[in-house]
This record gives structure tokens, C-alpha cells and sequence, in this order.
């Protein structure tokens, strides 16, 4: 018996590769999901996310590695597999001919629940999702914030012990997005894992624990939010003269004392720098105001995950135009 | 770092048995006869299509093939079913189309149910579609004059004997769904392959005007014995050879298509 109650991973994998007739979409990619926690997988498009999300959740077969979910096998044990996760994103979708009621009542029939119990399900889902008003209604006249909603509560029904969201906000307005962050956050209250896939760099920062960095096929980092900022570069010390005119001078004045480049931000009125020894600030700051450079704001701050992954990637994060495109599975 | 807790919850089953498989079957079984009622466009095809033949051939070509249009009806009748419910087969492979490329398929995939389930479930779910195209044609033939001559018991296994038909042509519309990318390619291919097969019968004419060698293809197509046998039951004539002959083409159909579908549908999954 493969089943394991000590197991201390919701998922995990290793060396999984994937091609796709002579495109490689992932060259050997591990990760590691703690059970209870949110694991961001991070990259641009075409990274290769949302194939290690379909290997891990069992709908595509690896051509080379292992996963597995709490300890079974995604190929050889994934009926067990299938029982213990949610599947929720791009290519798993509701279906659109059917109302929002059916559509749960029917997953809950298929995981065998009883009618009745498969339509309370229904209703305390929907009502959790803010659906109700909308349960009857064909999912085709629903907005993309309603479907999204009610993706999630599909994939819901069977009490997932780990939840894969792929891309869950992509093309959502910004409340909406927020709404299914909230879902998420108390998603994870209740002691799910959840693995999922973003390109934003915000919503990795807002919503995860971990991060798994893709690009090109390969795991090129991972650590903490926290961890991965204090990899690239340490701390970020920002300079913003109260006079805008002033702030060429700050900048000649901060690569000179910094040893390093520094980048204008000229529509903000700001100048920002790597900073590695904090020694560096207060003669900054004597040397500013030596000069009377009025400041405006002096902060040092941990960089974004942007700049992160700018300095990870070499391309920015909203960068399309990477050589391995995501393929979808050959039809 | 939070110290390791050990999951708590049951060690999920290992296996589903054929009864399982049976309930996931006819819970997506429902699903189909659900979406029948909300998909309009499909709703209309399939009643005004069967409307728009009967009309068309039996007041068009209704006087010059048989010289007057109540006589034509009572020939063309029995090979319109035979067309309708033949034509309705495509939806099928339209639906499964639909399904992969929504990603209806991958939330089922993802699921702990029975890997046939999903198509099992659909073919199912068409019978009540094909039933529909049966009675319409039927039920508007009758009103444009067409007479049953022979006894409501046969007429029931004109019905029954349509079905089992349709439930074989629907596995080579199943194929054609998982193998094109889009439904539009599956309606092309649909139409190439089921055109020849409709209309080189004696559906809609006697095959005695015909060149040899379409006369040849007619008298092996498995739509001649299948028209015949409904002319048979419905008005007279010759039953049990043209009924085995369709039942032994259905069968030969099936065990042809039905494994080739089921092949193509878990290599996609």
C-alpha cells in the first residue's frame, strides 16, 4: 500500500520532462508542494506552467520523472490521485450549456454523492461563491468573474486536499481578482494546498508561500516571497528629491557613492540603487544634504518581485516573445 | 518552517467497479437530455431539418419521379428517417468536439470516474436526440398525408430498428469528433462521408435509372437495406432479409468505430 499518512508532501516532483514533437516544454522540472501551504508557480508565458499542472493533475503523462500527490503516483495510482485534488483553470472548464446548479450537481453526482446531497452541495457552494442569484441561469450568459467563481466552487465539490489553479485571475478585472484571492486565502484556512500558476507578480506575492520559478522549461529558482528578494541584489535604497529638477544630480551624486549602476525613474522623480552594505545610507544622506537636496522620500526597501524576476529571467515578467511556446497537447 | 503534519483524511479507494462506472455513465447521460433543451440551434436543426426534406423532396420531386406527391410520400418517407436520423448522428462527434475544446473533457478527466464514462455517457444521451428526429419526421409525414399500412407493432420496430442504427453510425461520428480540431472540420468531414452514403441508396429513388456501377455501390450500401426494411415495416413489402442486413451492418459498424473511437479517446487521455 502506497498510501502514506506521514507523507509530509502534497506534491511532489521530480525531473519531469515533457515534449512535444520536437518542442521540449519542460526539461526536467522538480517542485515541492508542503500540505497547507500555497505553492506559486511563477513564469512567463509558454514557461511550461501549465503542463507541469496537467502532469501533477494527472490529464497528460510526462515523458520522463515522477509525481505524486500525498504520496500516490500521478500515472500509476491516479484514480487515488483524482480523489484528493481540484482542477481548476484554462483547460478545465464548466459546462457552458448548463446552468450553474447543474453543472455542480453533476460533478457531485459523478464523485457519488446522493441527488439530495449533491444538491445541497450545490447550493452551499454557490452561496459561498455569491452565485446564488445567477444558480439557474445557463453559464454561457455568465461574465468571466462569474465563471471563474464558479470553476473554483466546481472544483470544490470533493472537498480537495490539493487544489491546482491554473492561472485562476488571468483576464479578470481587478475585483474580481480580489475576490478569488479572498477565496483562496480561506481556501488555505481550511487547510488545503493549493499549487498554482500565476504570471503575476503580485498575486505570487499576495498569495503564496513558496515559489517555484519556470522559464524555458526549467526550475530556475525557488525559496519563499522573502527569500528569493533577498537572493537578488539584497535591498533597494529609493531617493526622491522634493525638486525634480534636482534629480540628475541625486543620481550622479548616488552611483557615484553606490559603486553601482543606478536606475531614473524620471515620471516618479525617483532614483533607486542595489544597496549590499548599509553603512552606504547615512553618508547618502550626509552627502545629500551637503549639497541641500531637499528629499522627498529616502527608503530602503526589499525589491519587487519583478524586479526579481528581472534579474533571474533577463526579461520581464509580461514578456511574450519567449522561444519555447506552451503547446497544447497534439489533437 | 511549520512542523509536518500528517494529513488527515481517508485513504481514498482504489478502484472503481462497473457499477460506478454504469452511475457516471448515466449522470452524464442526463447531462446530454439536459442540454438538448438549452441548446436552441440544435433543437432547431434537429426537428425543421427532417420538416425541410420532407417538403422539399415530396413537392419537388414528389410529381416527376412517382407522379404525384401522396404516392412519392408513401416511398420517400420511409428513406427520410433513414436520412434524418443518419445526418443527426454527426452531432455526436459535434458535441465531443465541443467538449475537448471547451475543456469540459479535461474537468471530467480530472475526476475519480470511469475513464469511458464520458462517451458512453454522450451516446446515451443522443439516443434521446435521434428519437426526437424520428418522431418529427414521422409525426409531420403523417400530417402531410403519409399512412402507416401496416400494423402499430411494426411501426415500433421501424422506431427501434432506426435506433440501433444510429446508436452504430454514431461511433464513426464519435471518431470524427476526436480525431478534427474544430467543429466546422467535423461537419466538412461528416458531410463527405455520409453524403455518398445517403443519397447513393434507393432512399429517394428507385435505383433502376442508375448506371451499373452506382447500382453496384447501392446494392451493398447498408442505407438501401436499411430504407428497405422501413418501407417494409412501415408500408408493406419484404422485411426479414433488408432487417438482418441493416442489423448485420450496424453490428459491423460498431465493432469497427466503437473500438477505434474508444482507442483515439484514451490516447487523449
Amino acid at each position: 500500500m502506497r498510501y502514506d499518512a506521514t507523507s509530509a508532501l502534497a506534491v511532489e516532483a521530480t525531473g519531469l520532462v515533457k515534449r512535444f514533437g520536437k518542442t521540449t516544454a519542460l526539461t526536467g522540472v522538480d517542485l515541492v508542494a508542503r500540505p497547507g501551504r500555497v505553492l506559486g508557480v511563477l513564469g512567463p508565458n509558454g514557461a511550461g506552467k501549465t503542463t507541469a499542472v496537467r502532469i501533477l493533475a494527472t490529464l497528460l503523462r510526462p515523458d520522463g520523472g515522477q509525481a505524486s500527490v500525498f504520496g500516490y503516483d500521478v500515472l500509476r495510482d491516479a484514480y487515488q490521485v483524482r480523489q484528493l485534488i481540484g482542477l481548476t483553470g484554462q483547460y478545465a472548464s464548466v459546462d457552458e450549456g448548463l446552468s450553474g446548479t447543474n453543472n455542480l450537481i453533476m460533478i457531485g453526482r459523478l464523485l457519488g454523492l446522493p441527488r439530495g446531497q449533491a444538491r445541497a452541495r450545490a447550493a452551499e457552494l454557490l452561496a459561498r461563491f455569491e452565485l446564488t442569484e445567477a444558480a439557474g441561469r445557463i453559464v454561457k450568459t455568465y461574465s468571466g468573474g462569474m465563471r471563474r467563481r464558479l470553476d473554483l466552487a466546481a472544483s470544490l465539490i470533493g472537498r480537495p486536499r490539493v487544489l491546482f489553479l491554473d492561472e485562476p485571475t488571468t483576464g479578470l478585472d481587478p475585483n474580481s481578482r480580489t475576490d478569488v484571492w479572498a477565496m483562496i486565502r480561506g481556501l488555505v484556512s481550511d487547510g488545503v494546498t493549493v499549487l498554482l500558476t500565476t504570471q503575476y507578480l503580485d498575486e505570487a506575492d499576495q498569495l503564496t508561500h513558496d515559489i517555484v520559478v519556470i522559464d524555458r522549461g526549467k526550475v530556475i529558482a525557488t525559496g519563499t516571497p522573502d527569500e528569493l528578494k533577498a537572493r537578488t541584489g539584497g535591498q533597494v535604497l529609493l531617493v526622491s528629491p522634493a525638486e525634480p529638477a534636482r534629480l540628475a544630480e541625486a543620481a550622479a551624486l548616488l552611483e557615484a557613492l553606490a559603486g553601482a549602476e543606478v536606475t531614473t525613474d524620471a515620471e516618479a522623480g525617483a532614483v533607486s540603487v542595489p544597496v549590499t552594505d548599509k553603512a552606504l545610507l547615512p553618508s547618502v544622506a550626509r552627502e545629500l544634504d551637503d549639497r541641500g537636496i531637499e528629499l522627498a522620500e529616502f527608503t530602503l526597501r526589499k525589491p519587487s518581485l519583478d524586479e526579481v524576476f528581472f534579474a533571474l529571467t533577463g526579461h520581464r515578467s509580461d514578456d511574450e516573445d519567449t522561444p519555447t511556446r506552451e503547446l497544447e497537447e497534439t489533437r | 518552517m511549520t512542523a509536518v503534519a500528517a494529513p488527515a483524511f481517508p485513504a481514498p479507494a482504489r478502484r472503481l467497479g462497473l457499477r460506478g462506472g454504469l452511475r457516471n455513465t448515466f449522470t452524464l447521460t442526463w447531462r446530454s437530455v439536459l442540454k438538448i433543451r438549452t441548446n436552441v440551434e440544435d433543437l432547431l436543426g434537429l426537428s425543421l431539418q427532417p420538416i425541410m426534406y420532407l417538403l422539399l423532396f415530396t413537392y419537388v420531386f414528389g410529381g416527376a419521379i412517382a407522379g404525384g406527391t401522396h404516392a412519392y410520400l408513401q416511398f420517400s418517407l420511409p428513406g427520410i428517417l433513414v436520412l434524418s436520423v443518419v445526418f443527426a448522428t454527426l452531432g455526436t462527434g459535434l458535441m465531443l468536439n465541443q467538449d475537448i475544446a471547451n475543456g469540459v473533457f479535461d474537468r471530467f478527466r480530472s475526476l475519480p470516474i470511469a475513464r469511458w464514462a464520458p462517451l458512453a455517457g454522450a451516446i446515451l444521451g443522443d439516443m434521446v436526440r435521434y428519437s426526437i428526429s424520428v418522431a418529427v419526421t414521422l409525426g409531420f409525414g403523417m400530417i402531410l398525408g403519409f399512412r402507416i399500412t401496416t400494423s402499430p407493432l411494426a411501426a415500433v420496430a421501424a422506431c427501434l430498428l432506426l435506433l440501433v442504427f444510429a446508436l452504430a453510425m454514431c461511433w464513426f461520428s464519435a471518431l470524427i469528433g476526436l480525431l478534427v480540431k474544430t467543429p466546422q472540420a467535423v461537419q466538412w468531414f461528416g458531410f463527405l462521408a455520409m453524403f455518398p452514403l445517403v443519397f447513393g441508396s434507393n432512399l429517394l429513388v428507385p435505383s433502376s435509372t442508375m448506371p451499373g456501377w452506382l447500382q453496384a455501390f447501392v446494392k451493398v450500401n447498408p442505407i438501401t437495406y436499411l430504407t428497405g426494411a422501413e418501407r417494409g415495416l412501415l408500408t408493406g413489402g419484404p422485411v426479414a432479409d433488408p432487417a438482418v442486413r441493416s442489423l448485420l451492418w450496424a453490428l459491423g459498424i460498431f465493432v469497427v468505430f466503437a473500438p477505434l473511437a474508444v482507442r483515439v479517446y484514451r490516447r487523449k487521455t
